[in-house]
């Protein structure tokens, strides 16, 4: 018994496992079905490799920030968090992820909300920062992984759910849905965008835009780039003699903020692709299952499938969210508290965005000030998001994208009024709402 | 022959073209093709035969070598007539 225990609570088995149960029910070969197994137990553990190299690459930086500012700053990245996150809640975060793409399969099949989110990353990173909240928030163990579970199901629904309509009008059908959980900066986006309309057809697209930027879509070089102007700037406000004293080891401060930033952009690659190995054969078997049990199911993909809609409001949107994020930064530094520093990825990946969906409501005009009020959402939703995520909320990063932020600090907020019993009821509200629709539907077409 | 399919982060968009490729290639019955995924920072010109890229990194990719530049990466007919086209050129199908 306890050495079935040891065994699951190991979290690199328990995904294996999983992935093993996906290879078996698609009755995969023995060949793919040893390859995949392994694959994801191997990318497990680079995953916490990476984050060892990337822990050490933030503690100096944070320590740089206190001396140099006197105040705690942030840089929002959700493969850092992840990564540091999982070495704890390894475990709960796979079964939560396991789970979670179950009860999505569910949600889909019997309600009228038939999206499916294929988008295995960020499902993973959520289920993350579920299992972290719901161990704050007091939950036991099954209880933990129940209400995980249904919240991940829940989220991987609405998310695509509330941006279908623009999504509509942006691809002009019905078929595909935005997988990706920053909706509500992209769906706040569109709506900004809509007070815009009557210049709608100024669209972004007529203006004849630089080209040139396309590197910043590396992930790895932004990355670096963006560590290496902040970890300098923060390191000539620290002063040398702190650096050398207390951090470098007598190492010129400059060369050691240079190799620190490297580091964490080292760490990212790193972790990313441990993550590329755990989901390499778990969301083929999660496409594959859904499809069949699912008819009529929309899928919900990856981010960058709209990008080709509106290449310019790409940059532009991008622009346009970093500006709202170091604006968002100046406003921090005045009020006092945590310091949320824009970090460029995802002001790329969801700034973008959000100027393609301004664009497609209130054209050049729409996709600037969506793209601006996006920056400004991201940057501030995870100032409330760290209260909740009890000793996380002090690691110097954290989750990026909205929709984090959102149900984060939904969730984690019922916790601190009345514990799990506010998420147990909260959660049942939510699967009941979104099941009525149905029966009416039916009706009304009857 | 091996076939790549990159984006920038290699997680989502590159994954989703790989496992496109691998339903056509499977609805075309041909065997023998290996598909897999990557970022853009890990993709070298050895990696693969033909590399899948969307437009918009279609500059940031340019050195792979054999690149076949999709306009949409959601229209299955796009990336099924280009899929085919590689094929022909291989003299696999």
């Amino acid at each position: 018994m306890q050495t079935l225990i040891d065994i699951l609570s190991q979290p690199a088995i328990l995904v294996a496992l999983i992935a093993l149960i996906g290879l078996m029910a698609q009755k995969r070969n023995m060949s793919d079905t040893v390859k995949g197994t392994t694959k994801t137990f191997v990318g497990f553990l680079v995953i916490s490799a990476g984050a060892g190299i990337l822990e050490t690459a933030l503690v100096p930086f944070g320590a740089m920030f206190e001396q140099a500012f006197n105040v705690t700053g942030v840089v929002p990245n959700n493969e850092a968090i992840v990564a540091l996150a999982l070495s704890e809640y390894g475990t709960n975060t796979a079964l939560i992820m396991f789970f979670g793409m179950i009860v999505n399969i569910l949600i889909a099949r019997f309600t009228r909300f038939k999206y499916i989110f294929l988008t295995g990353h960020h499902t993973l990173y959520l289920a993350a920062m579920l299992a972290v909240i719901m161990a704050v928030a007091g939950f036991n163990t099954v209880g933990l992984i129940a209400a995980g579970s249904v919240a991940l199901g829940i989220v991987m629904t609405l998310s695509p759910a509330i941006l279908q309509p623009f999504m509509r009008q942006l691809t002009g059908n019905d078929n595909v849905a935005l997988g990706h959980f920053s909706a509500v900066g992209y769906a706040a986006s569109a709506l900004v965008g809509k007070l815009f309309k009557s210049s709608k057809e100024n669209s972004t697209e007529n203006i004849n835009f630089p080209k040139g930027l396309g590197f910043l879509r590396d992930s790895t070089v932004s990355i670096a780039l963006t560590m290496i102007i902040m970890y300098v700037i923060v390191a000539l406000f620290a002063g040398a003699t702190y650096i050398e004293n207390e951090l470098s080891g007598g190492t010129n401060f400059l060369v050691f903020s240079l190799i620190q930033a490297g580091r964490f952009a080292a760490g990212v690659f790193i972790i990313l692709s441990g993550v590329r190995l755990v989901l390499s054969e778990i969301v083929p078997a999660f496409k594959g299952i859904s499809t069949k049990l699912v008819p009529n199911a929309k899928p919900a993909l990856d981010v960058p499938i709209i990008y080709p809609y509106a290449p310019n409001a790409v940059l532009i949107g991008f622009f346009a969210s970093f500006l709202g994020g170091i604006f968002s930064m100046v406003i921090m530094i005045f009020t006092g508290g945590v310091i949320i520093l824009p970090g460029v990825v995802p002001h790329f990946f969801t700034g973008a965005a959000a100027g393609v969906f301004g664009n497609a409501t209130g054209g050049f005009k729409g996709s600037v000030i969506g793209s601006f009020v996006n920056g400004v959402v991201i940057s501030f939703l995870p100032v409330f998001l760290m209260p909740v995520l009890g000793d996380l909320g002090f690691a110097n990063t954290t989750f990026s994208d909205a929709d984090f932020g959102v149900s984060g600090i939904f969730f984690g907020s019922l916790a601190n009024y009345a514990g799990p019993i506010a998420i147990t009821i909260s959660l049942i509200v939510i699967l009941a709402l979104m099941a009525i629709p149905v029966k009416k539907q039916k009706a009304e077409t009857k | 022959m091996k076939i790549l399919a990159v984006c920038g982060s290699g997680l989502g968009t590159s994954f989703m073209v790989e496992m496109n490729i691998n339903q056509i290639l499977e609805e075309l019955g041909v065997t023998g093709v290996e598909v897999s995924h990557s970022d853009l920072s890990s993709a070298t010109p050895d990696d693969a035969d033909v590399f899948f890229l969307a437009k918009d990194i279609a500059e940031g990719g340019a050195h792979l070598g054999e690149v076949v530049v999709m306009d949409s990466i959601i229209d299955m007919d796009e990336l099924r007539t280009k899929v085919k086209q590689v094929l022909e050129k291989k003299g696999l199908i």
